[in-house]
């Protein structure tokens, strides 16, 4: 299968056109996001300083090494469990006008409505795969809110960032449904064979 | 006689630490290498397929670029088998573990991650208040010690399952309950990678079991015939759940089944799951009574 190639940030037209299972690798600018971060953003109700609108999150803390005040270079860059964050997919895409969320092992259903009305996509990475991911991260352009490190928000410019999987598309399907749906059914007939 | 002191043998330690933690994120073991190439012969799902090549790609990438395998350095968790006549105190090994560790995470540099688990601040270079994790085996007539580092990762971690059954439950409810977590974990642990399985004992051991199991190399096998049938089974089993790479939906959703048992009280049937991602980092040293440290003695 080839990949499809999307420049974030993004309009709504162009993740409305991805559909769940499609291969995507990507460019220009994404933001790094986690945790600590979004509770800040939302529980404490802090403005983020960064434009946010057609954005492109990825749920990670990098490695880094310091260089000097607020510049930082790549150790090891890779991605977190996407499922503790579902709870800041809505107000994400409602508040700030998010267009992608990146991480790995897929969002709960409670996602698919949200991303579907809002225009919104999953992209799941390979987690684990950080020393390949490391080698898409051209370069740390920004850090903001140092002080939550690693948990902080950073702007990283790549380059083909990929293979990403389109595991919720902005048309309601979801791959993580459709796989826990046939796995519930499956361990029925495994049960009964028990 | 020896010429090397206590201290000496303290550094020694502490070296090992130092470099088993850092070759452990960077070097996968060669077996587990095998098992992935393995699964990419078996998987038949798109998805699973791009998931599995991508993996592969990583492993090699981690080595031409000299990166870690995986960014999440873990929890570093030790398992020490002290001989009876090792010349330095466990006290001491503990405090040479835990500056092995340190020294690692600065001198990398390794993302720390250790926190406080009430504030959330960060408490140090992957240390802190019973940080690092290490477990003890104590061994009659010898004078070596084995130390192997398993860093644990919090994707995997966080996929962790306990249920006290009762013996009613018999073994059935030992497999329904491992096949059941690993569906519900989904994709979150990194699949394909090795469900460790402890049975018996008590709640606390059944758990520990569980960990000690995702750490032996992959495919060995329990030598109680009865738990390595039951290994067996749940290997065949759990890839027939259909999850797949990072649980993208194909074949191959666990590399292994381990499991290790205990006996136990007649009124207590516990199972515990511990799951290790693909990325099933572990490393290991043997240090002899004068400090001479060997890499890679499996064990």
């Amino acid at each position: 299968m080839s990949s499809k190639r999307v420049n974030f940030p993004a309009t709504e037209e162009a993740v409305r056109e991805l559909r769940a299972g499609d291969e995507v690798l990507v460019n220009g600018h994404i933001i790094g996001i986690r945790d600590r971060t979004q509770i800040r953003i939302f529980d404490q109700g802090v403005e983020p300083p960064i434009d946010l609108q057609g954005a492109f999150l990825l749920h990670t803390a990098p490695g880094v090494r310091k260089l000097g005040p607020g510049k930082y270079e790549k150790v090891c860059i890779g991605t977190t469990t996407s499922a503790r964050m579902v709870r800041f997919t809505e107000p994400l895409g409602r508040d700030f006008g998010v267009r992608a969320i990146c991480g790995k092992g897929g969002l709960p259903d409670e996602a698919i409505e949200p991303m579907q009305r809002l225009g919104m996509v999953y992209f799941a990475i390979v987690g684990g795969a950080a020393a390949l991911e490391t080698t898409q991260i051209e370069e740390i352009e920004e850090v903001y809110w140092e002080e939550l490190m690693p948990e902080c928000l950073w702007k990283f410019r790549v380059k083909d960032f990929g293979p990403l999987t389109v595991g919720i598309d902005a048309h309601g399907n979801s791959l993580f449904h459709d796989v826990q749906e046939r796995a519930k059914k499956k361990l029925e007939e495994l049960n009964a064979r028990l | 006689m020896s010429t090397i002191t206590t201290t000496d043998l303290e550094a020694a330690v502490e070296d090992a630490a130092a470099y088993l933690y850092v070759w452990a994120l960077k070097d996968i073991p060669q077996d587990l290498r095998d098992a992935l190439a393995d699964a990419a012969t078996r998987e038949t799902s798109v998805p699973g397929q791009r998931v599995l090549q991508t993996i592969l790609k990583n492993v090699t990438v981690a080595e031409t670029e000299k990166n870690l395998v995986c960014q999440d350095t873990g929890i570093a968790v030790y398992t020490c088998r002290v001989g009876e006549h090792f010349p330095l105190h466990p006290a001491r090994i503990y405090a040479a573990l835990k500056t092995g560790t340190e020294r690692a995470t600065v001198e990398h540099p390794l993302r720390s991650n250790a926190v406080h688990t009430i504030t959330r601040e960060n408490t140090g270079p992957n240390t802190g208040y019973r940080l690092p994790i290490v477990h003890w085996e104590f061994i009659p007539d010898w004078d070596g010690l084995d130390v192997k580092c398993v860093p644990k990762g919090s994707g995997s971690e966080n996929m962790s399952f306990l249920k006290m059954c009762v013996p009613a439950d018999g073994v059935k409810g030992i497999k329904q309950f491992v096949l059941e977590s690993i569906v519900g974990a989904g994709g979150k642990p990194c699949p394909p990678g090795i469900v460790g399985v402890g049975i018996g004992g008590s709640a606390d051991y059944a758990m520990y079991l569980a960990k000690e199991a995702i750490a032996r190399p992959i495919g060995t096998r329990n030598p109680d015939p009865h738990v390595a049938e039951l290994e067996d089974e749940l290997f065949a089993l759990l890839n027939e759940t259909g999850i797949g790479p990072m649980g993208l939906g194909g074949d191959v959703t666990v590399l292994q089944c381990h499991i290790e048992h205990a006996d136990t009280h007649m009124t207590l049937n516990p199972v515990a799951v511990n799951y290790q991602c693909w990325a099933a980092r572990r490393a290991s040293a043997h240090v002899g009574p004068n400090g001479e440290v060997e890499y890679d003695r499996e064990f």
